[in-house]
């Protein structure tokens, strides 16, 4: 049985493993050693980046964006403010909406289901590009949403030109401040280059129609998710809180949400992750405007890097980005986790420790032994 | 297994060296600096194939310059590829980056001074250079070479609307002559839902007043910025002043995406833009009836903003000679008239312009700015800047100006000094 010689498989091993590595490391690792490269370079597009004429500048790219007063720290400040106001803004919406629809479209006895199931899911597979420019037209100072507005007398914003932060206009109109006239105890201090009055201005007007967009089409994908977790629910838990005498909204808060809570854990991962590096919608609509207000990181790069010229600034911003998604979602997860299941984990892997240690000890006590004999 | 796990790092480590060295090998190209005269062109053995990258305006532009490129193609027994860019930044970046990239191409005058600082550009002159206008050899000026060969150039002018101009009162003698001449049109032809001048507060349509009372944002030799300056401050002024009566509006203000879109739709009387406008009208609104001139005199005489694209050579092109060859065709006065024909540009020489101004006599106040006009901003790394600006002038309604210019003014401090 010479197969089963161990060399021999372990040679076999290899070579079957060796395609994936090279395409894995062509496509994946490579690129990102090399985008990592770039971050500390101070590469000019011209070229290959790991050619001697390109020089190692340590953490300059890095500290231009982070440390020092100027421009480009102010414009990823502003993109990390505008993004975080739209995370805040999509996720937890996106992720109401996903659920409250798959609860709607699993019901037993509604009627067409299929339709509804196919047309909340329809967003999803429409190209985002000809999507946003759908709602360019629809949020056109003239367009259907200010029409219909005008049927309840209401004079709508000319969305995507209106730069103005939903929590300034709120502030206005109850009369705490005046956005033509901010006090001066919001606009004196300042954090990173930027005022307290900048930090606070909310998802400006053309923002929030940007906002209303990604929940509308995103919803529908995770529906699907939340759709397939519902499927899977066990019939008898709930029938037997109906013998209980629980109400409908009992039943949902108590026994449909729990279970589904890894289903919601992924949901929000995944929203935290794609609303962090939003980027079609702005490509498409707006560029970057109205002042400044729909940059986000992830535009930001693009522009760092292919209209200035400063590549080692745009691979920087990739990679701020990319920690600051990790440490976010990181946190979150931890936020989210299930209390019961984590302190099991935590008392495993006291246990496991405990046992190695143990078992070391012991080893260690069994060679004295032997030596002393 | 566990013999297996511990070859887990080495299978990892061994995989990225192979796939690094793989990558690395595509750097095998020289980077010799290839700048200077005609003389140390390269140029190809035997037959050259040429990849031109054009950024076009519409199928018109494309079949016209494919044309033009062909002829010479067959004349001298070489070939031209004529790319389209649908993304012209992105492509011309992704050229470079390969070091396989177009050997000529549209390049814009605000990108002259970042692609030869990075050593992009091979530096040539076409043929009889002094006859292209004197403020487009400027445009491509940087480091006191010329860079490349202008293309065709584009100016800001005034255009109003007949009919509003007619039920206002006004004659052909009322046409302003002057920035006060501007502002009194411009109040008297304020009426309801129709303002008297739209105006994208941006540097590239503002920045004319700027020019007007003598001002310029950066100094003659652009190494230092003179956004504070006083008359780049009273050119601002001057705008938002008329903007504070009302009597000029911002193109968002009247629910449009550029001025041309805000004359079009009626909203205002006039609007100052370049002479791309005429297309959009033609195309969108043929109805409307419209005449054009030329900027008003600001206190420091004539101003006005010039737009231009050259044909850049690529200095890693491995058929320069050639390249300029074909840039002498294409900049030609007969050619030039050619392409003003099929779309509408303006030719960059001066000796075409009479033949240019017989044949469309309705562009002469777009021309006349050739003359005086002022190229964009023209030093490396100024786009963020000028970026950062143009977004802070969208306020310039409310704006503290000498704030907004103290800012400009430290931002471009930080990259001209590097």
């Amino acid at each position: 049985m010479k197969s089963r010689d161990p060399q021999r498989q372990e040679g076999a091993g290899w070579l079957f493993v060796t395609p994936a590595i090279i395409v894995l490391g062509l496509f994946l690792i490579a690129p990102i050693g090399m985008a990592l490269w770039v971050s500390l370079s101070d590469w000019t597009g011209r070229g290959s980046p790991i050619s001697t004429d390109v020089n190692f500048v340590g953490t300059e790219n890095y500290s231009a964006l982070l440390a020092e007063p100027g421009l480009a720290r102010q414009d990823l400040m502003i993109s990390f403010r505008n993004t975080f106001y739209y995370v805040v803004g999509v996720v937890p919406l996106q992720t109401v909406l996903a659920l409250s629809l798959a609860v709607l479209v699993n019901g037993r006895f509604l009627r067409g289901r299929t339709f509804f199931r196919t047309a909340f899911y329809f967003p999803s597979v429409v190209s985002s590009v000809a999507i946003s420019l759908l709602f360019l037209f629809l949020f056109a100072g003239s367009g259907a949403i200010n029409n219909v507005l005008a049927w309840f007398g209401v004079n709508g914003p000319n969305w995507f030109q209106d730069s103005r932060g939903l929590i300034h206009i709120f502030g206005d109109s109850i009369g705490i401040w005046s956005i033509s006239d901010p006090p001066s105890w919001l606009t004196d201090p300042s954090v990173m280059g930027m005022s307290f009055w900048q930090w606070s201005a909310g998802p400006s007007v053309a923002l929030s129609a940007i906002m209303m967009q990604v929940i509308w089409t995103t919803a529908g994908t995770f529906m699907l998710m939340f759709l397939a977790a519902l499927q899977d629910l066990p019939l008898d838990v709930e029938e037997a809180a109906i013998v209980d005498g629980a109400s409908k909204w009992q039943r949902f808060m108590n026994v449909t949400v729990p279970h589904l809570r890894p289903t919601i854990l992924l949901v929000v991962t995944l929203g935290f992750i794609g609303t962090w590096q939003v980027f079609d919608q702005m490509y498409v609509m707006t560029q970057g405007g109205p002042a400044k207000t729909t940059l986000t990181p992830a535009y930001l790069s693009y522009q760092a890097a292919f209209t200035n010229g400063n590549w080692g600034q745009g691979a920087a911003i990739a990679f701020i980005l990319f920690a600051l998604i990790f440490i976010l979602t990181t946190v979150q997860r931890w936020l989210m986790r299930d209390k019961y299941e984590w302190a099991q984990k935590k008392a495993d892997r006291r246990l496991r420790r405990q046992q190695r240690r143990q078992h070391r000890e012991t080893v260690n006590e069994l060679q004295r032994k032997a030596q002393s004999s | 297994m566990k013999n297996h796990k511990r070859h887990l790092p080495a299978m990892f480590a061994i995989g990225l060296t192979t796939t690094l060295a793989m990558s690395a090998c595509g750097d095998g190209f020289d980077d010799e600096e290839a700048k200077g005269n005609g003389e140390d062109a390269t140029s190809a053995e035997g037959d050259a194939s040429l990849v031109m990258l054009i950024a076009t305006s519409g199928e018109a532009e494309t079949a016209a310059v494919e044309e033009a490129t062909d002829s010479w193609a067959e004349e001298t027994g070489n070939e031209v590829e004529v790319r389209v860019a649908s993304d012209m930044d992105q492509e011309l970046a992704q050229g470079f980056a390969g070091g396989n990239p177009p050997d000529i191409f549209y390049l814009d005058a605000s990108q002259v001074a970042q692609q030869a600082t990075t050593g992009n550009l091979y530096a040539y002159e076409a043929e009889d250079n002094d006859d292209f206008f004197p403020a487009l050899q400027d445009a491509f000026t940087y480091d006191d070479t010329q860079w490349c060969a202008p293309k065709d150039f584009s100016t800001l002018a005034l255009q109003i609307n007949t009919e509003k101009w007619e039920d206002a009162g006004l004659t052909d003698d009322d046409i302003p002559t002057t920035y006060e001449e501007l502002s009194d049109v411009a109040a008297t032809l304020d009426e309801g839902d129709s303002a008297g001048l739209v105006i994208s507060p941006e540097t590239d349509r503002v920045g004319a007043f700027v020019v007007g009372h003598g001002g310029w944002w950066l100094n003659e030799d652009a190494t230092e910025p003179t956004g504070t300056s006083d008359e780049v401050i009273a050119g601002l002024e001057y705008v938002q002043d008329n903007m504070e009566e009302g009597h000029f509006v911002h193109a968002g203000d009247v629910d449009a995406g550029w001025g041309g879109e805000a004359f079009g739709t009626e909203a205002a009387a006039m609007t100052i833009e370049g002479n791309w406008i005429r297309g959009a009208m033609s195309s969108d609104y043929p109805d409307i009836d419209y005449t054009v001139a030329e900027m008003p005199e600001g206190p420091d005489g004539p101003g006005t903003l010039l737009f231009t694209q050259c044909w850049g050579v690529a200095s890693e092109s491995e058929a320069q000679a050639e390249a300029v060859d074909l840039v002498n065709h294409l900049t030609t006065p007969e050619q030039q008239l050619e392409f003003a024909e099929a779309f509408g540009v303006m030719p960059s020489r001066e000796s075409a312009t009479d033949e240019y101004t017989e044949a469309f006599p309705e562009d002469e106040p777009f021309i006349a700015g050739g003359d005086y006009g002022r190229g964009p901003i023209n030093a490396p790394d100024m786009t963020q800047v000028v970026g950062d600006l143009t977004s802070q002038l969208e306020g310039l309604r409310n704006a503290n100006i000498e704030q907004m210019m103290e800012s400009f003014d430290t931002n471009a401090q930080a990259v001209l000094e590097q």
